[in-house]
Order: C-alpha cells, then sequence, then structure tokens
C-alpha cells in the first residue's frame, strides 16, 4: 500500500461498478435477511439459565415419551414434531433447522445465525464494538454466545470442540434424534446391567 | 562459509528432512521453533499473474531472512493466485512455505485433497483460517462455503495426520506430515473469551499460531499473561503479528475497512507527528517488535508488510531477533553449477547434437 491511495480497492471498484438500482436491499448476508428482529434472540440469551433448565426437563419429558415415539413411529412424527420445533426455536433463538442442534454448548446463541456459520467461536474480524464483521448492524453471535454461556451452569460446554455440520442433517428435527439417542444410549448402558 | 546449510537435505533442497523424534513434520519451521530459536516468517504478496518468475522474484527479497514464508489463500477475499499454486513453486526451490487454508472457498473434499497434494509436494506447515467474508473482496457476488470452520479444519488435518484417515473413516496410504498453525486475534471481542478460544485451538491441534497485527502492545501482554496462566504457551509456539504502517492515512483507512485490526490513537498521531511518516511507520514497528521479543512466550514474530516488502529485512536486521542467525537461504550447488555450464554449452556453442552426429565422432 506504498505508493497507492488506500481507499481504492479493487472491492471498491468492483462496487462502484454494480449498476444502480432504486432497489437497495437491506443488509448484507441472507443469513441476516431471514432472521426475526433479534430481540426475542437476545432476550432468549440473557436469560440463557433459564432457558438450559428448561430444556433439561423439556429433554427428560421428550425421552419419557420415547415408548409413544416409537410406537406411533418416529417416521410418523416426524412432520408434527418438526413442524412445532421449527415454529418454537425459529421465533426462540432464529433456528435454521441445522438438524444437529448446539444451543446448550453456545450459550443459547444459535451458531448458525452467523455468516460465516461458525460453531466453535469467533473469527478474527469482530468490530471493537462487538457486531458482526459481515452485518455491521448485528451483534456477533460468538459474543453474545460467551456472555450467555457465562450465565450457564454448564457453560463451559463452549469449550468443546464442535465437528463440522453434517449438511445431510439440515431441515431434521433435532429433539426427535437427540431423544432416539438418548434411548438408545440408556438401553446399552442398561444392558451389561441387567445380565450382570 | 562453504558448508551445508543447517536444515537442508544433502541429497537436494527440494527433498524433505529427515524426521526427528518428536517431530510431526520434516520442516524447517518447526526444527527452528523446537530449538527453541526465535522464528521469523512473513508473508507473500501473492501474484495476479500466470508467471512463475512473480512468485520467485518475490519470495527472493526474503533470502536468508525469515525462517518460512506465508502462502495466502485468497486474502480479504480478492482473488490472486491459490496458496497451493505459491507452495508448489517455492517448495520446488526449497523455500519452506506455510500454505494457508481458508474454510470460505473451499468444502472438506477439496481441503481434504489439497492438504494431500501440499504435503505431497513438501509442504510442511498448514495454517488453518477460517477466511473473509466474500463481501470483503472483489467478487462479492460468490458463494461462501465455509463448510468447515477453523477449529474443524485443524481437527481435520490432524485426524490425517496423526490416525492416518480421513474426516470419512477412510484409510490413506501416507498420512501428511505437517506442522499445524492457527490464527489468533487478541485484538478483537470477545476479549476474555479469545485466550480460552487459543485452548480450544490447540486442543483442535495447533502447534504454532500467528497473531493479526500488533499495534497496541500493553493489550498483547495482558492477552500474553492471560495464556500463559492458562499453560498455551508451553503446547503452543506463538508467533506475534507485526508490520510497517505506510502513513497515517493508510492506518485510518485500515482502522475502518479492514475488520480486526486494532490501531490505537496514539500509533496514528505519532505518525502523523513524523517527518517521513513511511519511515516513522517502519521504526515504529521496529519499536513493537523490540517489546513484543521480551515477553515470556512469544516464539517470534511474523512479519506483515503488504506492499512494502522490501522493507522486511531491514525491519528485521534492525530489531535484531535473529541475534545473528542466519535463516535458510537458497545457495548455488555445485550441481547446478554443473547444469548451467551444460545449458551455456548447449544454448551458445555451435554444435550440432544430432543421433547421428553424436555415433560418427564416437567413432
Amino acid at each position: 500500500m506504498s505508493d497507492k491511495q488506500p481507499a481504492v480497492t479493487q472491492a471498491t471498484l468492483v462496487k462502484k461498478a454494480a449498476p444502480k438500482s432504486d432497489y437497495k436491499p437491506a443488509d448484507v448476508s441472507p443469513q441476516r435477511r431471514v432472521q426475526r428482529t433479534f430481540a426475542v434472540r437476545l432476550w432468549s440469551i440473557r436469560h440463557s439459565r433459564l432457558l438450559e433448565w428448561f430444556y433439561s426437563r423439556f429433554a427428560d419429558a421428550f425421552l419419557l415419551l420415547h415408548p409413544l415415539w416409537k410406537g406411533i413411529g418416529y417416521g410418523r412424527v416426524e412432520a408434527p414434531v418438526k413442524f412445532v420445533e421449527k415454529r418454537v426455536k425459529g421465533f426462540m433463538f432464529d433456528c435454521r433447522m441445522c438438524g444437529q442442534c448446539v444451543l446448550s454448548s453456545t450459550g443459547m446463541s444459535c451458531p448458525m445465525n452467523c455468516p460465516k456459520q461458525l460453531r466453535n467461536g469467533p473469527c478474527g474480524g469482530v468490530r471493537a464494538n462487538g457486531n458482526c464483521e459481515v452485518e455491521p448492524d448485528m451483534p456477533c453471535v460468538w459474543v453474545k454466545a460467551w456472555e450467555g454461556s457465562r450465565n450457564m451452569v454448564h457453560g463451559d460446554k463452549i469449550l468443546t470442540v464442535q465437528k463440522p455440520v453434517d449438511q445431510s442433517l439440515r431441515e431434521t428435527s433435532a429433539w426427535l434424534r437427540v431423544t432416539a439417542q438418548a434411548a438408545a444410549a440408556r438401553e446399552t448402558s442398561q444392558t451389561p446391567g441387567a445380565s450382570a | 562459509m562453504n558448508a551445508r546449510q543447517r536444515d537442508e537435505n544433502p541429497a537436494g533442497i527440494h527433498l524433505p528432512l529427515d524426521p526427528l523424534p518428536g517431530h510431526t513434520s520434516r520442516g524447517r519451521l518447526e526444527r527452528v521453533l523446537r530449538r527453541g530459536e526465535f522464528a521469523v516468517t512473513t508473508e507473500l504478496n501473492p501474484p495476479d499473474s500466470a508467471d512463475p518468475e512473480d512468485v520467485y522474484n518475490r519470495a527472493k527479497i526474503f533470502d536468508g531472512w525469515v525462517d518460512a514464508i506465508n502462502a495466502v489463500d485468497a486474502s480479504g477475499a480478492n482473488c490472486h493466485m491459490s496458496s497451493v499454486g505459491i507452495c508448489a513453486l517455492l517448495t520446488r526451490m526449497g523455500y519452506a512455505p506455510i500454505m494457508q487454508i481458508a474454510c470460505r472457498d473451499k468444502n472438506r473434499i477439496a481441503i481434504q485433497g489439497d492438504v494431500l497434494g501440499g504435503a505431497a509436494m513438501g509442504v510442511a506447515n498448514m495454517l488453518c483460517l477460517t477466511g473473509d467474508g466474500v463481501q470483503a473482496g472483489d467478487q462479492p457476488g460468490a458463494k461462501p462455503v465455509f463448510d468447515l470452520d477453523s477449529m474443524s479444519l485443524l481437527e481435520t488435518i490432524r485426524i490425517m495426520r496423526d490416525n492416518g484417515k480421513f474426516l470419512s473413516g477412510r484409510k490413506l496410504t501416507t498420512p501428511p506430515q505437517v506442522f499445524l498453525g492457527c490464527a489468533v486475534n487478541p485484538f478483537a471481542p470477545p476479549y476474555d473469551f479469545r485466550p480460552i478460544h487459543l485452548g480450544k485451538k490447540i486442543a483442535a491441534g495447533a502447534q504454532f499460531a500467528q497473531t493479526q497485527y500488533c499495534f497496541d502492545v500493553p493489550m498483547f501482554k495482558a492477552f500474553m499473561q492471560k495464556a500463559r496462566d492458562l499453560g498455551h504457551t508451553e503446547k503452543l509456539f506463538l508467533l506475534c503479528g507485526v508490520g510497517p504502517l505506510a502513513s497515517a492515512k493508510t492506518a485510518k483507512w485500515i482502522r475502518s475497512n479492514v475488520p480486526g485490526i486494532h490501531i490505537p490513537d496514539a500509533v496514528i498521531k505519532r505518525l502523523e507527528g513524523a517527518q517521513d511518516q513511511k519511515k516513522e511507520g517502519k521504526q515504529l514497528c521496529i519499536d513493537i517488535i523490540n517489546e513484543v521479543k521480551e515477553i515470556p512466550g512469544v516464539a517470534g514474530i511474523h512479519v506483515m508488510a503488504y506492499r512494502q516488502e522490501e522493507y522486511v529485512a531491514e525491519i528485521v536486521d534492525e530489531s535484531g531477533v535473529l541475534k545473528g542467525r542466519q535463516p535458510w537461504k537458497r545457495e548455488i550447488r555445485r550441481d547446478d553449477q554443473l547444469v548451467a555450464q551444460r545449458l551455456d554449452h548447449i544454448l551458445h556453442d555451435e554444435i550440432t547434437e544430432t543421433q547421428v552426429d553424436m555415433v560418427k565422432t564416437a567413432h
């Protein structure tokens, strides 16, 4: 950047060359455009401890109903459960239905709302005011996640390294998956105990 | 001194070194760091051209001053020669490149393939990055991939190296031997999470880290204090990112336009007050190096002199961080001279080297 004027980068030229139009869409990323007003999302992060408590009761209740889900068939209940899950989590967290929910490890701040969809922590571009590098008016999902996790009993789950998202599980129910997995884990832990 | 340079394969500069116990790569950078020497790395400004000479010329000015050269992967989301391409050229010439991999442009299938390809070319160091968002660059309409993030990328390469497997579990016949790096930015919020986040990266597989530009030394010291308390500096070699600012105007522009770079007002004031701002920028960089090299746990520096690459040698020299040590540099070897003589003979002497003539002269 020694001799040239720093204000004119290639990116600036590209932006200037873009065709002029009266319609200038709001925001930069699709992640932001499909978000509801983020008041509820931020409320959920502020009350992460309450939600953590509630979710653990809720997960237990769902697990108790495992025989019912199995009786009706997980395949049959998928559509109605997904319908409810999508709306409830969508309202509370702006859920993106990745199908592998990590909200309890991320301070109740959904990482799929990050324009880079980072699931393991903030990128290096967070603005000094704590806002996103891509969306200047949006608080960084991970700054909020860190704040939320500090309120939670098991907030240190934020330290576990998350596996990459399995894209083939998108638009599926995380509730049913977690329940079925917990039920399977319970059965395998009980079987050797019963035989011994 | 005609003796062979330290950390060079006697059979040829393009060949990997013998593995050392406890080392995960066959590279020079890992050797330098594990010997406890203060390492110096830098960044090659990627050319917008298909001419290999551009890469060689840009690497040549670092000769004898740096231990490794970062081959950037479309930094700032702008199109340039790919990091794989730059690494292919640099390894051919015996340089030690650090191949940067950004998650923005490639999914896990492409990335794992590039890791194998890079390692096969002799790349011994890989730096795992998330990458800037596409909106920052010259192709804002591109699809942002971000299939992996820097953390899962570290873990993926660690699994490939240590377990000899792809993410899918399929076996590799020869795992890549690489020294794994990550980036840290101690100068962006959430400040108290950053040192803990670095711990997470170590758990995922990071062995060295390069920081974002450091212009605020007290802030960096506070970060290092926390990192030391958490025991990170024993598990990871941390290289502090530094670089010269060309002028106060550039500094202001960077501050408001480049995400994640924190420049305090004092720095801008110092530049504005100077007669020769460019010289002052260089001096400021040297002053910062002299401060950070004394901080316990700092294993080296990473000099990023974008478009001022000619200053890297001066900065390294004047700050005295090498303490008289000379990093590896490309030198003419005996067989190179033989090849050159032979080529000279073929190109300039009037000879006809057809098989028929050769048979005649042989009798």
